[in-house]
């Protein structure tokens, strides 16, 4: 079985619409994608009820990160003093091409073209890969995931699980081609031995190991790396030097916060009790060196804004995309951004008004993110937010303007408003095909209900003396 | 002016007013059988738990499991006087053979099955990554209700490197099948020991 890929970084058009049609081309895929993501919100859900302080929990999280965001100046300097006393070497990097320049650089001192890299999405932020690739540097990401769609020449489509929109068979299929496994043959467990074994290899050889950091302490100057596969400890430990990226919000302020953070992490991310491994660097082991790299790329920036700061709250556990209506029928490269779903929805804009400016629409505003997510984000508010700023800036097309502003005068004119909904039910009931047509996108995949005979208005004018 | 100065100028300027941090109000749960607890949830993620009354039991039980026909480690002292290769290379690659690996944990972790694990018990840091099966053990005693315990614990140590281990490396990026041993060990199995009368104190102190 042959995967047809779409490669979202050549995507010519970035249109959320437009892409989730690709998508929603394969009716049977999308139905399967939208429960398999259902299926680990509920795993979610029995997770946090087993807890009685959950609640507790997401709300002392939260303040947490309140409190990060207020004092950031100070705990940045106090981690990044305690790294260094920990013998760790703390760069800072102002954007996303400085990020890509310091590793190089770090590369190259180290004097090798072969790298092992496990899950950072601030490096898919940063295009770290690309960067590298044209530089002569092979990258091999190791999670398993991760590493299916870096084969496949593709983005990862979710933060949590990179390939969720993969089918066995043709990840089979994409394994006989670049591993040699034998065509036909798509059991999971025997596709991760072969992914196992072609990747000890990475590990056995690279002396350079990237890791991205789930939480940097101020207090302690040590940073923390969960996974499940236990990737990140084997490219680091067998590596001379292992470098760290981190967004200047992972901070948080002491090392008994993360009993709050590792609690609710792994639960809301896929209803596991905590990840397999939970890994505190504090100190490089003896004869190794160990770079941290701050990354700012337009943080600081957001922390000023009072509607959208909060986003800088995110500890990336995915909840929000596996509950959302939207991001299960579109599937993850439809937002055409490193990170996807709702939380994807209020992070590019930031970044890139104009580019991803179609975004905070692909959202129905049910609020479902805001009420899992385990820091407390209000995601469907800063999207609802995120449209009226990109409105304001003149970055919706043509017709959506004119709708919106046809129904602005609809709405403040009472006389208006009176005549054109009789006319439009007129319309609706006796000429349907001038609004149901190929041409008006609320029809697809729609029914729509049979037309009232009369206006609410209209049925309350007869009625409002009957019931008094 | 560099990037550091431009960031922590451009942070100090942006950040809102202060916003206290949250007391933690987390209220211990009491009267738990935390020792079943702990293996249950173990035994959930994957993990297999054998509970021992003393080191001998554990040292047969070792031997039955992994007889020893391919490379075993082992880093607990008390096991010592079996024949097992203790011998830490400088070199992490060359664990890569390692077939089990033998280590103390600290503690564990009742709600989630965690062990913290931390460098000076691994001898190397590569050895809990790298081998083909872990084998680790906790005295039954050290069992703490959930991370906030854990990390009142763990306090200000210096341990360098400490990691939470929980089962058996796993992973279910391929269509949510779950699969143990994606790219550490196949299998752990954890020995609950019986705390003897004798070792009255179980301390972790950091180096």
């Amino acid at each position: 079985m042959e995967k047809n890929t779409t490669n979202v970084l050549d995507a010519s058009s970035f249109d959320h619409a437009a892409l989730a049609d690709k998508f929603n081309a394969d009716e049977p895929r999308v139905d399967w994608h939208d429960k398999t993501l259902w299926f680990v919100r509920e795993k979610r859900d029995k997770a946090a009820s087993q807890l009685p302080e959950w609640e507790t929990l997401r709300e002392t999280a939260s303040q947490i990160k309140n409190n990060v965001l207020s004092n950031l100046h100070d705990y940045l300097l106090e981690f990044e003093e305690n790294a260094r006393k920990n013998g760790i070497t703390v760069h800072w990097a102002a954007n996303a091409d400085e990020h890509n320049k310091i590793v190089h650089r770090i590369i190259e001192e180290a004097g090798t073209t072969h790298i092992v890299k496990s899950k950072s999405m601030l490096t898919e932020e940063c295009h770290l890969n690309t960067y590298l690739k044209s530089r002569g540097i092979e990258v091999v990401d190791t999670d398993l995931g991760e590493r299916i769609v870096q084969l496949a020449g593709e983005a990862p489509s979710h933060i949590v699980l990179p390939c969720i929109h993969w089918k066995k068979e043709e990840i089979g299929s994409l394994f006989s081609r670049h591993l040699g496994t034998p065509e036909g043959n798509s059991d999971p467990q025997f596709l991760t031995a072969a992914a196992r074994a072609n990747l000890r290899q990475h590990f056995m050889t690279s002396r350079l190991a990237i890791t991205g950091v789930n939480f940097a302490i101020a207090e302690t100057g040590e940073i923390v790396v969960t996974t499940n596969e236990g990737n990140a400890d084997l490219g680091v430990h067998l590596a001379d030097v292992h470098i760290a990226c981190v967004g200047i919000e992972k901070i948080i302020p002491a090392r008994n916060h993360l009993g709050v953070f590792l609690r609710l992490l792994a639960r809301s991310a896929t209803g596991q009790p905590i990840t397999t491994y939970s890994s505190h660097f504090q100190r490089p082991r003896a004869g190794q060196q160990m770079h941290i790299v701050l990354v700012d790329n337009g943080r600081s920036q957001r922390l000023g804004s009072d509607d959208f700061r909060n986003v800088l709250k995110c500890i990336r556990c995915g909840a929000c995309m596996n509950t959302c209506p939207v991001y299960r029928r579109s599937g993850g490269h439809s937002y055409h951004y490193a990170i996807a779903g709702p939380i994807g929805a209020i992070l590019a804009p930031g970044i890139d008004m104009k580019k991803h400016a179609d975004l905070p629409f692909a959202s129905t505003l049910c609020g479902s993110c805001s009420n899992v997510c385990p820091v407390k984000i209000d995601i469907h508010d800063q999207l609802y937010k995120w449209r009226q700023v990109i409105v304001k800036n003149g970055h919706v097309g043509f017709m959506k303007r004119l709708n919106m502003q046809v129904m602005a005068i609809v709405f403040s004119n009472p006389l208006i408003y009176k005549v054109s909904g009789g006319l439009g039910r007129a319309l609706l009931k006796y000429f349907p095909f001038v609004i149901n047509n190929r041409f008006n996108p609320w029809y697809k995949q729609r029914e729509m209900p049979t037309v009232p005979n009369q206006s609410f208005r209209g049925w309350f004018r007869q009625n409002r003396h009957t019931n008094d | 002016m560099t990037s550091r100065e431009a960031i922590l100028k451009a942070v100090k300027k942006n950040q809102p007013g202060h916003a206290p941090l949250p007391p933690q109000t987390y209220v211990p749960v009491e009267g738990q059988d935390l020792a079943l607890r702990f293996t249950d949830v173990l035994t959930s993620i994957g993990g297999k738990v054998i509970a021992v009354q003393s080191w001998e039991e554990m040292r047969q039980s070792v031997q039955s499991l992994f007889p020893g026909q391919e490379r075993r480690v082992n880093l607990v002292p008390e096991l010592r006087n079996i024949d097992i290769d203790t011998s830490i290379d400088h070199d992490p690659h060359t664990f890569e053979n390692v077939h089990v690996a033998i280590l103390k944990g600290h503690f564990g972790v009742a709600e989630n099955g965690a062990v913290w694990v931390t460098e000076e018990n691994m001898g190397d840091r590569a050895l809990p990554f790298i081998c083909e099966h872990l084998v680790l053990a906790v005295e039954g005693r050290a069992i703490y209700p959930t991370l906030h315990e854990a990390y009142n614990q763990i306090g200000n140590a210096n341990y360098n490197f400490g990691t939470f281990i929980a089962g058996p490396s796993k992973t279910a990026d391929i269509e949510q099948s779950l699969v143990l041993g994606a790219h550490g060990p196949k299998s752990l199995t954890l020995f609950l020991k019986e705390t003897s009368n004798t070792h009255a104190h179980h301390s972790y102190s950091g180096t």
